[in-house]
Parts: C-alpha cells; structure tokens; sequence
C-alpha cells in the first residue's frame, strides 16, 4: 500500500499492476464489484430499450392489421439473438474495451498482463455471459425445465453450482469473472488524477526569510508523515483552518518549535525542507518508509 | 530561497510535455484515435514512452505523492490509448475470417475430431437403441425439437414435415426459431460450460448426436432415411460442424485448466480461451448460414437430389476453407 493516498482499504480498492511492453509497471485501480453490476444492469437496459424502439412500431403495425404476427415475432427473435450475442463484443471493440454502461460507470477492461486488449480476448470474454447470468437465472427461475423430477437435494447443489460462476468476481483477488479468466483480462477503474501545483514552489514566496530547520528536526518524520502533510496541505474542506492549526501545534510540540506563526506557511516551509531533506537521502539510496524507520 | 528541489525541478522541465500528452489521450477517449491530426498521431507513442519515463525517474527521486498519482495515471491512460483494441472494425472483421477464425480451428483440430466423433457416437447409439425400442424416442429427443413428430406420428405426416411448403414470413419466423433453437443454444452453451472441465462440454455432444440418432432411427423405421438426410444435410453440415467448434472450444477449455502444460493454469486458460472464443463466434456465424439453409433453401426447393448436391457442396465449401484458408502471412 501506498502511504498518502486516502486509506485504501476503506474505499475497498484493490489494485493491480499492469507491465506495459516498454516494461514499466502501471498501477491500475480494479473496478469495484458494484461498479461492474452497475454497468452490466445500464447495458441491459441500454440492450431492452433498443429491443422496445424495435418493437413498439411493429405491434403498431399490428394493431393497424399492416402486417403478420409471425414476421413481428421473428423479427423480435432475431433481434434479441444479434443483440445478445455482438452487443459487448462490438461495443468493446469498437469502443476499447468499453460498453455504454461501463462508460457511464468510468470502468474499462484491459489486458492483465499488459499487452494490447486483442480482439480474441473481447469475443471470449463476453461469449461466457451466457454460462454467467443465463445459466444461473436459468436453473433458479426455470429449474423445472432443466432437470424436471430431480430430487431437492440435486436440484440444490445446481443452483450453488450455477451461482459460483455467477460470483466469482467475488471469489477472487482481482475480482475476475470467468470471461475474464478465459479471456485473461481485467476491469479496471478509469484512470484519472490532476496535476496539481508544486507546494515546495509556494513557500518561498511567501515567506522572504522561510524559515530554517535543523536535520535533526526533520529526521523525526518519513515518506508516510511528509505524504500525509501534503494532503493535509492540497485538501479543500471547510474545516482545513482548524487541522492546520492542529497539525502545526503537533509538529512544533514535536520538534521543538517556540517560534509562533500563522500555521499554513509554517507547514508548507517544513513540508518543502522535509521534502528537500528526505528527497536528498533517497538519492543516496536511503529510503525512509515512516517515522519508525531508524533515521541512520 | 535556499536550493531548488531536484523533484520540483525535474517536474518544472518535463511539465509542458505531460499537459502535451494529456491533451491527446482526452481527445483519443473522447473522439478515437481518428480525432487526431497526423502530426498528434505521430507524437503520441513519442509523449507515452516520455511519460513512462518520467513515472520511472519519479518514482525514484520524487517525494511529491501528487506527481507521482498524476504521471501514474496518464501513462495508464495513455498506455490504454496506445495499445487498446483500436482496430476498424472492416479490418478486425477481414482478419477473423482470413486468418483467425481458420487458424484457430486447425490449431483445434484434435479436439474438433474428437467433438465430431462425440456427435457421432451419440447418433449411432440413439440410432442402436431407438431402433430397438422406438418408445426411447421420447428420451431422446425434446418435445421443442420433435414437432409433434414421434412413434405415434403417421408415416405421411413424418414425410409432410420434410417437404413443407410455406411462405416467406414463415421462412423467416423458422430461421429466426432456429437461432434460438435447439443446436445454437447447445453450441454457446457448450462453449461456455467447457470452463467447468471438459466433461459437460463433451456430454452435450454426446446428447446431441442421440436426438440425431432417434430422429434417423424413427424416419429409418418408416423407410423414409433417404428423405430425411435430404432434409438435415443441406443445413446440418454447416449446423454441425458449428456445434462441433462450440464443443471443441468447450473441450479445449477444459483441458486448458485441467491439463495446462508448463503455463501457470490461469495462464493457459487465458491463451486458450481466447483461441476458443474465436472459434466459438465463427460458428455462431456458421449457425447462422445453417439457419438461411433451413429457414428459406429448404422450404423452397424440395427435389431430393438438389439436396445432397447442397449438402455435399457445403460439406467440401467448410472442408477446404478450413484446411487452406489464412494459410499465408503473419
């Protein structure tokens, strides 16, 4: 885990490392198990909406004797086949791994081992939907149907076994489906973060004399305390006024600090000197995880 | 002021170039890679590979959590931009079935024989026992796919079914049921239990061939098995063929996570799987040509020998496309 940004994991976020073929490690933050129903509940919609546009003005020109039963039926047939077969394959080919829902959800699928998201990969994964939401509303719903005169028990143990593959992103660590096995790829969060000002640039020029810390002052705190200051520094929330003030009581406590002074550019002169200082260090290999590592 | 960090000097040189790349990558994600001018185009791998770096030295020098989540982030973004799936869908298209779709069977070819021999064994069972005991029939056989047709149906009502005459709507209401109709829902299905281990997927094959065998064995029964190949073949060589891709992808699932070699298992079930899949999606398309067959040939022409010329057509058609089809090239 990284220090600094908000606590992961009471946001529930996991992430997942993604070596491009340039061979850096990206980070990709996976897609929430709600996030994903959410966007497959939205294409469902999307996909009955499209159905309903069809259908409306053929029972239309059924109502006005236009034209036969059996053509509408058809007709309806047909397109419900098409849509359940290419809808996601052509949305997330033609849409890099996206599908309206999964747009509007800011979630997208991408290769997990960090090659280009192929065209194979988007068919296999969305042709065993029909094993993940068929299969399991099949044997629940319609369980006579498929094993008529099975004992309860039997019948029992189909539907737990139908419902595994239904949740087996809930199963497993990087929340993968079982299209996502097969087709070994990923849904992740759509990546996005702004670049914000440098806070080490604000300092001096608020301050003509910034003040001056000595390396033992700095040496109390590590990468986790200096990250943490930043965000206290970058939020913006009414009460920021106040946890400047307490964090600057605790640092001056800590530290040794008599000099009294309005607390934000007090913080933002010790954020840019610890950062100097630690910064330097790991340049020489030294890198100081937290306050409790030996300041050597 | 004292000295310059070097982080915040690093960020002050590189900055412009990150807004540069930021700007594309929005563009791409809003618009597609068309939206971009040639020139964009050209230096967006240019700005990815610099962004990567950067992400390198921060991650190495830079204790600004900021810069590090911002770079972070837009080389993923451009990373997806660069190498997402981003191919006209004309050419994807053109690939899969010059080269693909082909290549993925022959690579199969065992297990596609082997799904094939499952087919077959079952049509010869349910021919055996059904020809027995005709009452198995029942087993067999659904009531959806029977048609009222069974034991009990009238020599001249069984002949009737083979060369029924209706009108286009019909037509396209059959090849509409089709789709949805017994075979295709086997085939997908087969494909996508094989992740389950072979065995349901092989089943399936096996059950399929029996409702084939009872129909052959209860029209051999009433002298009428040259009619009902006549009736079956035309469509049922490409029908069948799709079913047996389906369960060939099924078994090849199976087996990937059963028996994966040297790969990791999860491994293999990825590289095969997608193999699978391909061949999965060209017999949904097979299906659908079995279902042209079925839904409008057959209603329209009913002389017997023009039948078997069809079938043996189509037979030879699939055979040579995917023994020489995308033979060539990468």
């Amino acid at each position: 885990m990284t220090a600094g940004s908000p606590p992961a994991i009471f946001r529930g976020e996991r992430a997942r490392e993604v070596v491009t073929p340039e061979g850096v490690p990206i980070r990709f933050t996976l897609a929430l198990v709600g996030d994903r129903l959410g966007a497959f509940l939205l294409d469902v919609v999307v996909i009955v909406g499209a159905l309903l546009a069809v259908l409306v003005p053929l029972l239309w020109l059924l109502a006005k004797d236009a034209i036969d039963g059996d053509l509408v039926g058809a007709v309806l047939l047909l397109g419900l086949f098409l849509v359940r077969t290419f809808y996601f394959t052509f949305f997330e080919l033609t849409w890099q791994g996206q599908t309206p829902g999964k747009r509007r959800m800011g979630i997208r699928a991408v290769d997990a081992r960090g090659g280009p998201l192929r065209a194979e990969a988007i068919i296999a994964r969305n042709l065993t939907r029909e094993v993940e939401v068929l299969l399991p509303l099949t044997v629940l719903f319609g369980g006579e149907w498929v094993f008529p005169g099975a004992p309860g028990l039997a019948r029992l143990a189909a539907v737990a076994w139908a419902l595994l593959f239904g949740f087996l992103p809930l199963f497993n660590r990087d929340r993968r489906r079982v299209g996502d096995l097969v087709a070994g790829t990923v849904v992740v969060r759509q990546p996005e973060a702004i670049l914000l000002e440098d806070l080490t640039r604000r300092a001096p020029a608020r301050a003509a004399e910034p003040p001056r810390f000595t390396d033992a002052q700095l040496d109390v705190y590590g990468i986790y305390e200096l990250q943490t200051l930043e965000q206290v520094l970058r939020q913006r929330t009414p009460e920021r006024p106040e946890v400047l003030e307490a964090v600057a009581a605790k640092i001056r406590a800590k530290i040794g600090w008599t000099d009294p002074g309005p607390a934000e550019p007090f913080l933002e002169a010790f954020y840019a000197a610890l950062r100097g200082r630690l910064e330097r260090r790991l340049l020489f290999g030294k890198r100081r995880e937290t306050k409790h590592d030996r300041p050597d | 002021m004292a000295l310059e960090l070097k982080s915040a000097s690093f960020r002050a040189e590189r900055e412009s170039s990150w807004r540069d790349l930021e700007r594309l990558v929005a563009t791409v994600e809003r618009r597609g890679v068309r939206a971009l001018s040639a020139n964009d185009l050209s230096r967006l791998p240019v700005l990815y590979r610099a962004a990567l770096s950067s992400l390198s030295v921060a991650r190495a020098i830079s204790l600004d959590r900021n810069v590090l989540d911002y770079l972070e982030s837009l080389s993923a973004r451009a990373y997806l931009a660069v190498y997402g799936s981003r191919r006209h869908l004309r050419e994807a298209l053109s690939d899969f079935f010059g080269r693909s779709f082909p290549g993925a069977v022959r690579a199969h070819r065992w297990q596609v024989l082997l799904a094939f021999g499952l087919i077959a064994l079952g049509a010869l069972t349910g021919f055996a026992l059904t020809l027995k005991d005709v009452e198995r029939f029942y087993a067999f056989v659904e009531p959806a796919l029977a048609q009222g047709r069974g034991p009990t149906s009238s020599t001249e009502s069984l002949r009737e079914v083979l060369y029924d005459r209706t009108g286009l709507a019909q037509a396209l209401t059959s090849f509409a049921m089709f789709l949805f109709g017994h075979n295709a829902r086997i085939g997908l299905f087969a494909f996508a239990v094989g992740f389950a281990g072979a065995v349901p997927a092989a089943l399936l094959m096996f059950a399929n061939g029996l409702a084939l065998g009872a129909f052959a064995a209860l029209y051999h029964s009433r002298g009428l098995s040259l009619d009902l190949w006549g009736w079956i073949l035309p469509h049922g060589v490409t029908e069948f063929t799709a079913v047996a891709l389906c369960g060939a992808g099924g078994i090849a699932l199976g087996q990937a996570l059963v028996f994966p070699g040297r790969d990791e298992r999860l491994a293999s079930l990825a590289a095969r799987g997608r193999a699978a899949g391909v061949m999965a999606i060209g017999a949904v398309v097979l299906f659908f040509l079995a279902g042209l067959v079925e839904g409008i040939f057959r209603q329209l022409v009913h002389s017997v020998p023009v039948r078997y010329a069809v079938a043996a057509a189509s037979a030879a058609l699939w055979t040579s496309y995917f023994l020489l089809a995308g033979r060539r090239g990468p």
